[in-house]
């Protein structure tokens, strides 16, 4: 799948991720009793520079994903490679020397910062716990970063709770650039925020790539920012990718019958586009990643679902008419212009169209 | 719930078992302790240290020691046996037998007491926050925290025995006076009713605070609102629905200080002399019955184990909760 | 504009706003001091314990002063013609003499000392024991929680008085022993307030976040988690001095805690009960200092708990060590 050619464009290399959180039950000594298999058997990788959107409903392991890029914890299974080098398997203290080079913001701009250290010191952590600088010249980089990110650098003494929610985020920023790193992972860094503030944050995280060179991996839920943020978007349905391609050939022409789901209930940037496509209305509830589903995880709510779905799982595949990096993992990928069938797409238009004429 | 059970019994028989493994390190495996010199106490004769050697085996190897001495903790009649006392040479679960109904009469008066009076002033306070009645408590509580439990017997004492019996009032007993309830209902109570206001009256403070804070965190819920907009009468709403769904707190500490007390009321029984297990353990230690002392720490504790279990059995029966965590 | 609409807003308000610019920079610790600059009780019960901590400086001055040293019989003032104690007011003697002919406001200001050194090293040892055993069983979690966990819960529910002498009994009595039994039966109150908040706070992005940037699990728990549990501990510890002065105290008075000749509160009392009531000063001095004490501390810790979290109840919140029965 990845031409080894490309292999220095590559900053992240995830082959086969697996993460399982085990389910432990006793009375008095814990046995597993069964895990939730929140990521499992997930390759990818990052190219230098881009941004990697990613998204998919909520439960789908899209933070665990993140938390295995950033190995926040021990992988259950897989190879993770880090700009040549493998992470996979390094414990917590051979880690740090990595963690320069790869830093994460946080979705809650409240949770994320301790509230009971001031900005400043926030801000400089990562320098002294690198032991990169400190005293005068610590301060003198947090006051650039604050800068740089668009704080006061005189408000450095503060604490988190005398600023709003998207200064903090800023803050947090802030904090993931002082180590200069290459990979940002930003783990649903808007959603916490209101509208108007998010564009301006989302905003900042572009200047800053352009900027510093970064290579974003970016979460979110809302569809709208993925497709105006990313280079590339990757799709997750119950721990595992199910379609991954560059922006523009995801939106115009979804393979995978759940992304197309996922587009057709979102309201994507251009409304004209909203209201032509119809409404794919999945039945039943996502599974529980306890126990998945045999075979392909989708095909007990897919409308396109065949005999062979559920015993046999697609791996991720380039279609015939698709260009290369345009894979999705299904057997019977939805072609151009094909309408997937849903009984109540009548009734959602009705509601679609109250929806459109409701002031905004 | 069973599980839950389970689990709690055999957590509590491994803290007694550590228990009894370090009062016996204590006494008898400490480096460099005698301990048939620490048995025998003041009254030390060789031959008494050599039948103590013989007795309790104090020449075999430690570990054949420990097992001697855990196999006389089997509670089996027969097998049970805490040793006999230094002094009257009485066996020490004799002594332990005549105490207790002692505590046993301290703790069900005072609990009484501490339960009504306890529970009355955090409901008076919790209905009317920051009102003068709220005051009060706050004033009472405060003082019973703040009051060490002899300073308050001697106060009892000094006021209520010393000055009304030198004016020629002598309503309440003098220190040491005990009657068996069997004897005499009325002069046991009488006998008792000093060391019962001490002891309830130090404790009450605790109750009145639980009481106060969990009622106000239960009317401040939802379905204590819903009752109120029925129409529930306001003593209705408070005595019936929130004040029993408080009682989980209460419940808690209750158990483990009725256990306390069963195992023995250390200060109010020396200050108003009563011969409880709490004046038998303090009287061992001054004449080092080390029997004695022994055999009373491990009974207190197994009340106080047993009551920890109890209690978080009626925990999970309360608050279903519980019983997942 | 009181302090705590001014802290409301500042969570609200963007940091433009010029209401909030009069508080830039202001730690925790300042605003808190600021409360309780406007707290009455709390500057009463400071003021107290200044008072006392100046009495117990002081005391060799005292000495000096009047002249006996505080373990002197003061053979040839200190009684009167028939051999009896002076009462408070005599001359040379403001609080009297005990049966010994000691000056009893001498003993007073040295047993200050003791109270004040037991209750404050007691507590500092159990709170540094206590965050730290908290911290790890919370942080870590596990078998190591299980473990710790349970340590405190036993500890917790234990009848202390009674472990306590049995442990004095065997080491003998002493300063260090009585400090050291008394942070041992205090640092669980502490250890499993800060286990549970060390439990929640892991659990907080910002941990995360640390642990992102590369911080070890050391500088996570000290650095990161410690400063979010500074104010329940404070309160903790501001509460437990009284518990430790009252524990003290409590020894003292069994004969098991600071021996005499040496002043304590407790001793004092003790010997004051070997004589009886007759000379009322021998127990009414030790009482009152003892009580203002404890009072002036539980008063403190109030208020200070207020002023951390303005929302919670005063005095009622929390459940307390107790003390012994
Ligand atoms: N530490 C954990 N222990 C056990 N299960 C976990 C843990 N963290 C996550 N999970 C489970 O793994 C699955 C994936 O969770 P994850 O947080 O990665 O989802 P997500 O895609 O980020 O969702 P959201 O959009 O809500 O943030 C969920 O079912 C979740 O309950
Ligand atoms: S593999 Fe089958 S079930 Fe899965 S998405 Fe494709 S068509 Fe649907
Ligand atoms: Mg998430």
């Amino acid at each position: 799948m990845p031409d080894p050619s490309e292999d220095g464009d590559v900053l992240v290399r995830a082959e086969g991720i697996v993460k399982h959180f085990p389910i432990k039950e006793g009375i008095f000594f814990k046995h597993q009793v069964g895990s939730v298999q929140a990521v499992d058997n997930v390759s990818f990788e990052v190219r230098r520079g881009e941004t990697l959107g990613l998204v998919g409903e909520t439960g789908c392991g899209k933070s665990t994903l993140a938390r295995c890029i950033m190995r926040l914890f021990p992988l259950t299974a897989g190879r993770l490679t880090f700009d040549g080098a493998d992470l996979s398997t390094l414990s917590r203290s051979q880690m740090r020397p990595y963690r320069r080079g790869m830093q994460m913001i946080f979705q809650d701009p409240y949770g994320s910062l301790n509230s009971r250290r001031r900005v400043g010191s926030i801000i400089g952590d990562p320098l002294a716990i690198h032991k990169l600088a400190s005293g005068v010249e610590r301060r003198k980089r947090v006051q650039g970063l604050m800068e740089v990110v668009g704080l006061n650098p005189e408000h450095y003494n503060r604490f988190p709770a005398e600023f709003s929610g998207g200064q903090r985020q800023r803050i947090g920023v802030a904090r993931a650039l002082a180590l200069h790193p290459k990979l940002i992972v930003a783990d649903e860094p808007v959603s916490a925020l209101d509208v108007s503030i998010q564009a301006q944050i989302i905003n900042l995280l572009e200047d800053l790539q352009g900027e510093f060179g970064l290579t974003y991996v970016f979460i979110a839920h809302d569809l709208a920012v993925v497709q105006h943020v990313s280079d590339r978007v990757a799709v997750m349905y119950l721990g595992k990718i199910v379609e991954v391609a560059d922006v523009k050939d995801l939106y115009a022409t979804p393979r995978h019958p759940y992304t197309n789901a996922l587009l057709s209930a979102s309201v994507v940037a251009d409304p004209d586009q909203a209201r032509t496509r119809d409404r794919i209305i999945l039945s039943g509830d996502v599974p529980s990643p306890i126990n998945p589903p045999s075979g392909c995880r989708f095909h007990t709510r897919c409308p396109k679902a065949q005999p062979i779905c559920s015993t046999e799982e697609p791996l991720l595949k380039r279609g015939a008419q698709d260009p290369s990096g345009h894979l999705a993992a299904c057997h019977f990928p939805v072609a151009d212009g094909e309408k997937l069938a849903s009984e109540k797409a009548t009734i959602l238009h009705t509601v679609e169209g109250f929806l459109a004429e409701a002031p905004t | 719930m069973t599980r839950f059970l389970i689990r709690r019994i055999v957590l509590g028989i491994v803290t007694l078992w550590v228990i009894i493994t370090l009062v016996f390190i204590l006494y008898y495996a400490r480096p460099g302790v005698d301990p048939a010199r620490e048995l025998a106490g003041r009254a030390v004769t060789p031959q008494l240290l050599a039948n103590l050697n013989k007795e309790y085996g104090f020449n075999l190897p430690v570990i054949v020691q420990y097992w001697n001495y855990l196999k006389r903790l089997v509670p089996w009649p027969g097998v049970f046996n805490l040793g006999i006392s230094n002094n009257n040479r009485l066996p020490v679960t004799t002594i332990i037998a005549q105490a207790v109904p002692i505590d046993i009469s301290l703790a069900v008066g005072s609990a009484v007491i501490w339960m009504i009076l306890g529970i009355s002033v955090g409901v008076l306070a919790a209905r009317r926050p920051r009102s003068l009645w709220d005051r009060g408590a706050t004033v009472f509580v405060l003082t019973g925290v703040s009051m060490p439990t002899f300073i308050l017997g001697l106060l009892l004492l000094y006021v209520l025995y010393y000055l009304l019996t030198i004016h020629g009032i002598a309503i309440f007993p003098k220190p040491g006076s005990w009657t068996p309830f069997t004897q005499n209902p009325l002069e046991w109570a009488h006998d008792l009713i000093l060391p019962w206001i001490t002891l309830a009256l130090i404790t009450a403070a605790t109750y009145s605070r639980l009481t106060r804070s969990s009622l106000l965190e239960t009317l401040g819920e939802d379905y204590i609102r819903t009752a109120r907009a029925k129409g529930l009468s306001e003593r209705r709403v408070v005595y019936r629905h929130a004040l029993r769904s408080s009682l989980t707190p209460i419940v808690t500490q209750f158990g483990i200080d009725l256990a306390t007390v069963l195992g023995g009321a250390i200060i109010t029984e020396s200050i108003f002399g009563l011969p409880g297990l709490g004046l038998a353990v303090v009287q061992a230690i001054q004449v080092q019955n080390l029997p004695v002392v022994i055999g009373i720490v491990l009974v207190a504790s197994f009340f106080v184990v047993a009551a920890n279990i109890v209690v978080d059995a009626l925990y999970a029966v309360l608050d279903p909760r519980v019983r997942v965590s | 504009m009181s302090l705590s609409t001014v802290e409301a807003k500042a969570s609200e308000v963007p940091a433009e706003d010029p209401a909030v610019k009069g508080i830039q920079g202001r730690t925790p610790l300042q605003l808190v001091v600021a409360r309780l600059r406007t707290d009455r009780v709390a500057i009463i019960s400071i003021v107290v314990i200044v008072l006392i901590v100046a009495l117990a400086i002081g005391a060799p001055l005292i000495a000096a002063i009047t002249g006996h040293g505080p373990t002197d019989t003061n053979v040839d003032t200190g009684t009167d013609a028939n051999g009896q104690p002076l009462p408070p007011g005599s001359a040379g003697y403001l609080l009297g003499t005990d049966n010994l002919g000691r000056d009893i406001l001498v003993r007073i200001a040295f047993g200050a000392r003791v109270s004040l050194l037991v209750g404050v090293l007691a507590t500092a040892i159990a709170t540094i024991v206590g965050v730290v055993v908290g911290l790890f069983a919370g942080y870590y979690g596990g078998w190591l929680d299980s473990i710790l966990a349970r340590i405190m819960d036993v500890v917790l529910s234990f009848p202390y008085v009674l472990f306590a002498i049995v442990l004095v009994s065997v080491f003998g009595s002493s300063l260090e022993l009585t400090i050291l039994v008394i942070a041992f039966f205090s640092f669980a109150a502490i250890g499993r307030i800060v286990r549970g908040q060390a439990l929640s706070q892991r659990e907080k992005e910002y941990v995360e976040a640390a642990h992102s940037l590369g911080a070890g699990n050391l500088r996570i728990m000290f650095v990161d988690i410690l400063p979010n549990l500074v104010a329940p501990v404070i309160v903790l510890a501001t509460l437990l001095i009284p518990t430790a002065i009252i524990f003290e105290a409590t020894l003292s008075f069994l004969g098991l805690g600071i021996a005499l000749p040496t002043p304590s509160w407790g001793n004092m009392l003790s010997d004051a009960e070997g004589v009886g009531f007759q000379a009322w000063w021998f127990y009414i001095f030790p009482m009152m200092f003892l009580l203002l004490t404890t009072l002036a501390f539980n008063l403190l810790g109030d208020a200070v708990r207020d002023a951390l979290d303005p929302r919670t109840e005063r005095i009622f919140a929390g459940r307390r060590k107790k003390k012994p029965a």
